[in-house]
């Protein structure tokens, strides 16, 4: 067997705790590798949330802390007002981001706290056993939604790269998948960059990374991709939505 | 000591975290403590602090959550129903075992309730507050200096125990102007960089700071060890004051924070009138000061309890009696203060 990379610094030895076919441990590499490349792994905090990644603690290689459910971004605005020489990061799934905390996801942003914020969105709560997200698809069926997510009842999808890039300060907000290897290789881009722009000290920076749960959607894991792409690309278009440093760069190069 | 001016309750505790080199605080506005929150949003960017308003009670406590985990010294500030939205994050404050200080300048409750003194949240305060087995050391004062001198005390006890620590005053000493000192020096704070994050002193230092335990037997062997430290904690940090001990007294009266300086002047009024009362004021709510009580009672015929609430702290003044003799309540809600001519008169008809 021909080995290509490696295990990552960025990352413990720790077995990693999801299930077969689950996104996160590649989620998990792609923020270890760029911590890596970075040379950021003694001056990084990582916050690890509420959900199936709760023990991200045992898996990054940087220090971390497991906070109450949604509250990451508060504790990593309290983190880098006191240490603003070290970068921060969360990780976060969409009922943690985008339901529970969504106030303290939104008010981090528009005060572009220097953190980065790494979003996990699988339309579902994992950990629970499949309950209906803020992100579950119309139609789509979960466990406290078992007729399917009735958008006049529960409300659409809620799109959080759309509603944080209208917020004038924050950084970088972009939209990427877990579902190929030519979108993970996309996706590291996105993460390096938005741990770089924190690094330079830019404000805050948002990465969604379209991923799967095929324990709790019922498919094996090709399956579970396929149906990602299919299902929640349309409802999540990738794409940069913010990048508010590059764009002043240009403009200062055009003067 | 320092030079001596008048201020506010609420100005003083916030004057004397700072000097105590508290350089982090973040809070959401709540009357009766707005005093609070707007002087550190004034001294704080002048002393190179931190001062953020949060959107919550809830993202202020985690952000206090986020600073401590990284070692500074730092504060925030609510009432009432503000910290009854702040006890998630104090449960996890405690469980994380991380120092904090938390002033809470109580008001009427349930509910809204109202903006007057109240000291109706004692049982919050006092039995951890948020889920889970833990306590949380409560200091209440009963003066404005004393409001000041908690300030650095709760960041000591903080740092000693790693824990968080409540400030609980009340609307009445939030608001009062009284003259206060500040001391020239304060302890300086303990070195966190054995726990803190962002601290490594190697390579392979890594710290991790968690409260979640799914092996039972683990999380068992968390909680006891929480409660050695509490153990810890009764041993060396109970405090309380008595007055007119010594006097020939066959009642003696109960009373912390605001209903005690009420209860001082019932004592000298009956005092002149040949009526002796012995009165000790429990400092520490948590951990109570059950034995001083207990002594202080002892060959009294009657124990008085004075609240400013429909009797909360009078379950504790219970314990410590145990029976020895009979304990009686006074006490008043609404947020209405005891005159001091209104107490006599309650606690003559307790007596007669």
């Amino acid at each position: 067997m021909t080995v290509f990379k490696g295990r990552t610094k960025g990352l413990t030895d720790a077995k990693l705790s999801y299930c077969p076919g689950c996104l996160h441990g590649v989620a998990h590499r792609l923020i270890g590798e760029s911590m890596e490349e970075l040379g950021i792994i003694e001056k990084t905090i990582g916050i690890a949330p509420v959900g199936c990644s709760v023990f991200a603690y045992n898996f990054f290689a940087c220090d971390v802390i497991q906070v109450p459910h949604g509250r990451a971004p508060a504790v990593a605005t309290g983190m880098h007002r006191a240490r603003p020489d070290r970068i921060v990061f969360t990780y976060q799934g969409d009922g943690d981001l985008a339901a529970i905390g969504t106030a303290e996801t939104i008010h981090a942003a528009n005060r572009s706290e220097n953190i980065t914020i790494f979003f996990v969105n699988n339309a579902t709560y994992g950990m629970t056993g499949g309950q209906m997200a803020p992100t579950t698809l119309p139609g789509m069926k979960a466990t406290t939604a078992p007729y399917g997510r009735d958008v006049s009842d529960t409300g659409y999808p809620m799109r959080l790269c759309e509603i944080l890039s209208q917020l004038e300060m924050t950084n970088y907000i972009e939209r990427v998948s877990l579902l190929s290897p030519k979108d993970i290789l996309k996706a590291k881009k996105a993460v390096k960059k938005a741990l770089q722009y924190n690094i330079d000290g830019k404000g805050l920076s948002f990465v969604e990374m379209i991923s799967t749960c095929p324990t709790n959607w019922g498919m094996d894991p090709l399956k579970a991709r396929e149906w990602a792409k299919e299902n929640m690309l349309p409802v999540f278009p990738l794409g940069v939505f913010k990048d508010r440093a590059a764009e002043e760069a240009k403009e200062k190069e055009a003067e | 000591m320092g030079k001596k001016v008048l201020m506010k309750g609420n100005e003083a505790v916030a004057e004397a975290a700072i000097l105590a080199g508290c350089r982090h605080y973040f809070a959401y506005p709540i009357t009766p403590q707005s005093e609070l929150i707007e002087y550190m949003a004034k001294k704080m960017p002048l002393v190179d602090g931190t001062f953020l308003q949060a959107e919550s009670e809830v993202a202020a406590i985690n952000m206090v959550l986020g600073a401590a985990a990284c070692g500074v010294r730092v504060m925030t500030s609510s009432s009432s129903p503000g910290i009854s939205l702040k006890q998630e994050g104090i449960s996890y404050i405690a469980a994380s075992r991380l120092p904090a200080v938390i002033v809470n300048v109580t008001r009427g409750g349930p509910g809204l309730g109202n903006i007057a003194p109240m000291q109706c949240d004692y049982f919050q305060a006092t039995r951890g507050g948020g889920h889970g087995d833990y306590y949380t050391p409560v200091l209440s004062p009963s003066t404005v200096q004393e409001f000041a001198d908690m300030a650095p005390l709760a960041f000591e006890i903080a740092e000693k125990y790693l824990t968080p620590v409540m400030i609980l005053g009340d609307g009445m000493l939030g608001q009062m102007m009284e003259p206060v000192e500040f001391p020239d020096s304060y302890a300086p704070q303990k070195d966190p960089s054995e726990w803190a994050l962002g601290a490594r002193r190697t390579p392979d230092d890594r710290h991790i700071i968690n409260s979640l335990y799914i092996d039972p037997y683990v999380l068992q062997e968390k909680t006891e060890t929480l409660f050695e430290v509490y153990e810890e904690i009764k041993k060396n940090e109970i405090r309380f004051e008595t007055y007119n001990m010594d006097a020939d007294a066959k009642y003696l009266i109960v009373a912390h924070g605001t209903a005690a300086r009420v209860a001082k002047s019932a004592v000298d009024a009956l005092k002149e009138e040949g009526v002796e009362l012995a009165l000790i004021r429990p400092i520490t709510l948590w951990p109570y000061p059950y034995d001083a009580v207990a002594e202080a009672a002892k060959g009294k015929e009657k124990v008085i309890t004075i609240e400013l609430s429909m009797g909360q702290m009078v379950e504790d003044v219970k314990l410590a009696v145990c029976g020895e003799c009979p304990v009686e309540f006074i006490g008043k809600a609404g947020g209405v203060v005891f005159t001091p001519e209104e107490i006599v008169s309650l606690i003559r008809e307790k007596i007669s």
